[in-house]
């Protein structure tokens, strides 16, 4: 008996520990660290930090536009960024699991943008908007390519939906590809019988049935875009004066930049309740719609 | 269908477009590129690339990427393995409540846990190292890994191992013998997913390691255009560089990658 209870022990250990152990050290208790660090002014150098109380919170809220502006940001960015990598993402499942000759090929042309990290897509991207673009405006005469594309508030935000939704829309294609194809044929078959046409067909078998799969997409398209850091940092760096800060951009430079390390860490909590809260208010209110077969 | 198909390419030639501009201004002189960066190259200054490969160093950060990538890779997707099968074959209480831990923390943005992992990492003496950042990507990974693990399990009938116990293997036997062969297929997609995180992932390495010699391609990219802003004819070949394994690995791939993604997204 207490051979068998040591072996559980031990087993235990080997199999659940190594994984317990990392996730402790790296994400368990630098959380717990930085809620208590959120409380005091800390500014990452000196050995103790002063305890603040809700200080660095009353202050975020009543003396900080730069955050809430980094909000609405980032709120604004968010909805584009989800309806229209949504939208095209499925547009272009919809079409690519036709039988086109160049399906595979396309596919695999639209997911390409995705495995590139955006930090070197915002790179990329920044060429194209200052000199690319441009030069095609110049040959064209459309005065389309000859915005300051990353000059002004509203044109350096729409360079970054824009660069997002090219990086991301692939992705989405190709979850909404794999629900497609298991929408079982006889379906939509029977649909087609009863005298439906391809956009009722759309409407109301192929739309209802991939519904999962719109809460899996939804779900990555919002933690993407809530999330927007690399992109944001390489394409913009937040400006011109601020006006594409992402909440997360916002914080590092709290933290990074001005060496509040208390305030960076009372943003960084309030971003997380706020990306917690969407993320389960989501899940939630798309799973409802989910029909079961 | 024909129409469709037109529409469609052409939706693809648009999506290629960054590529060219990439590309063709990568091999021009730094006059040219400023003058007509639509045009196909006059003449093509391969030097640019020569040059480049040698400013961003690009062997030594590209195997540094190599290395921090497949290692994490190996060392996450087995960890995670082994605890996500005890966690659903031993569901005792604690057992219950981490594996909840694990599904909390995913919502968990890394700039909520930034600021104090440094602090916990020079506490370990861990900071400005590879193994430092392999050891942050094996926690920070962990949460999802699990979840796409345990999920998998739970699938799996508890009968294939119940053989295995008659005819005599121990515990490790059983799960590494019959059950780990099991995971294969969801053991690829996991190492998919990971990959494109881990490989393109900028601010965790920029905050763990300060020797240029350890930067990986997204931080020798980083600190190459703070020195060489605006130099296109150095930065474009720089950055086809850093991009082109990833895109290599995608293209020869493509068939998992892809497969990966969907079924991913099914179990999340």
């Amino acid at each position: 008996m207490n051979r068998r209870r040591a072996s559980e022990l031990a087993q235990q250990f080997i199999f659940v520990g190594p994984a317990a152990v990392f996730f402790a050290v790296i994400v368990a208790v630098p959380f717990l660290l930085g809620l208590y660090y959120s409380f005091t002014s800390w500014n990452g150098i000196a050995k103790h930090a002063d305890w603040a109380g809700i200080r660095n919170y009353v202050h975020i809220f009543t003396k900080d536009p730069s955050f809430l502006n980094a909000f609405w940001f980032t709120f604004r960015f968010t909805v584009l960024g989800l309806i229209l990598t949504n939208l095209l993402g499925f547009v272009l499942a919809y079409v690519l699991t036709r039988k086109l000759f160049t399906r595979n090929v396309m596919r695999t042309v639209f997911f390409m943008p995705h495995v590139i990290g955006g930090l070197l897509l915002g790179f990329i991207w920044q060429f194209i908007f200052v000199r690319g673009f441009a030069s095609i405006g110049q040959a064209t005469g459309w005065s389309f390519f000859n915005l300051p594309w990353l000059g002004t508030e509203s044109t350096s935000f729409w360079s970054i939906v824009i660069v997002f939704v090219w990086q991301n829309a692939g992705y989405l294609m190709v979850i909404y590809i794999s629900a497609l194809n298991n929408v079982p044929k006889g379906l939509t078959e029977a649909a087609r019988v009863d005298g439906a046409g391809r956009w009722q067909v759309l409407r109301h078998v192929l739309i209802p049935m991939v519904m999962p799969a719109v809460t899996v997409c939804l779900f990555l398209s919002i933690s993407w875009s809530f999330k927007l850091f690399d992109l944001n940092l390489s394409l913009t760096k937040g400006g011109p004066f601020k006006a594409t800060e992402s909440v997360a951009l916002n914080i590092y430079n709290e933290a990074y930049t001005l060496s509040r390390y208390g305030m960076g860490s009372a943003k960084a909590i309030i971003f997380f309740i706020v990306v917690a809260l969407i993320s389960v208010l989501q899940v939630w209110a798309t799973k409802r719609k989910e029909v079961e077969v | 269908m024909v129409v469709v198909e037109i529409v469609i390419v052409l939706l693809g030639l648009l999506f290629l477009v960054p590529f060219y501009f990439l590309l063709v201004n990568s091999v021009k002189e730094y006059g040219s590129i400023l003058t007509d960066s639509a045009n196909w190259p006059a003449a093509f200054h391969w030097s640019n690339y020569r040059e480049a490969w040698k400013a961003t160093e690009f062997p030594k950060a590209f195997l540094n990427s190599l290395i921090v990538t497949v290692v994490s890779n190996l060392l996450l997707s087995l960890i995670c393995a082994m605890a996500a099968y005890k966690m659903v074959r031993r569901p005792t209480r604690f057992n219950k409540l981490l594996y909840l831990a694990f599904v909390a923390a995913m919502v968990i943005p890394f700039q909520a846990i930034m600021i104090p992992l440094v602090k916990v990492l020079s506490g370990l003496s861990l900071m400005d190292s590879t193994l430092g950042l392999i050891i942050a990507y094996l926690g920070f990974g962990a949460p999802i890994t699990v979840f796409l693990f345990h999920g998998f399990v739970k699938s799996v009938p508890v009968d294939i191992e119940e053989a295995g116990k008659v005819d005599g293997s121990s515990p490790y036997g059983i799960f590494f013998r019959i059950v780990l062969p099991l995971m294969q297929p969801i053991i690829v997609t996991v190492i998919i997913l990971n990959t494109l995180w881990i490989w393109n992932d900028y601010l965790m390495p920029y905050l763990i390691l300060q020797s240029p010699n350890l930067a990986t391609i997204p931080i020798a990219t980083y600190a190459f255009f703070g020195q060489y802003t605006k130099q296109w004819d150095l930065a474009l070949p720089a950055l086809t560089l850093g991009i082109a394994p990833v895109v290599i690995f995608f293209l020869v791939m493509q068939k998992y990658i892809i497969e990966g993604v969907s079924t991913g997204s099914v179990k999340g």
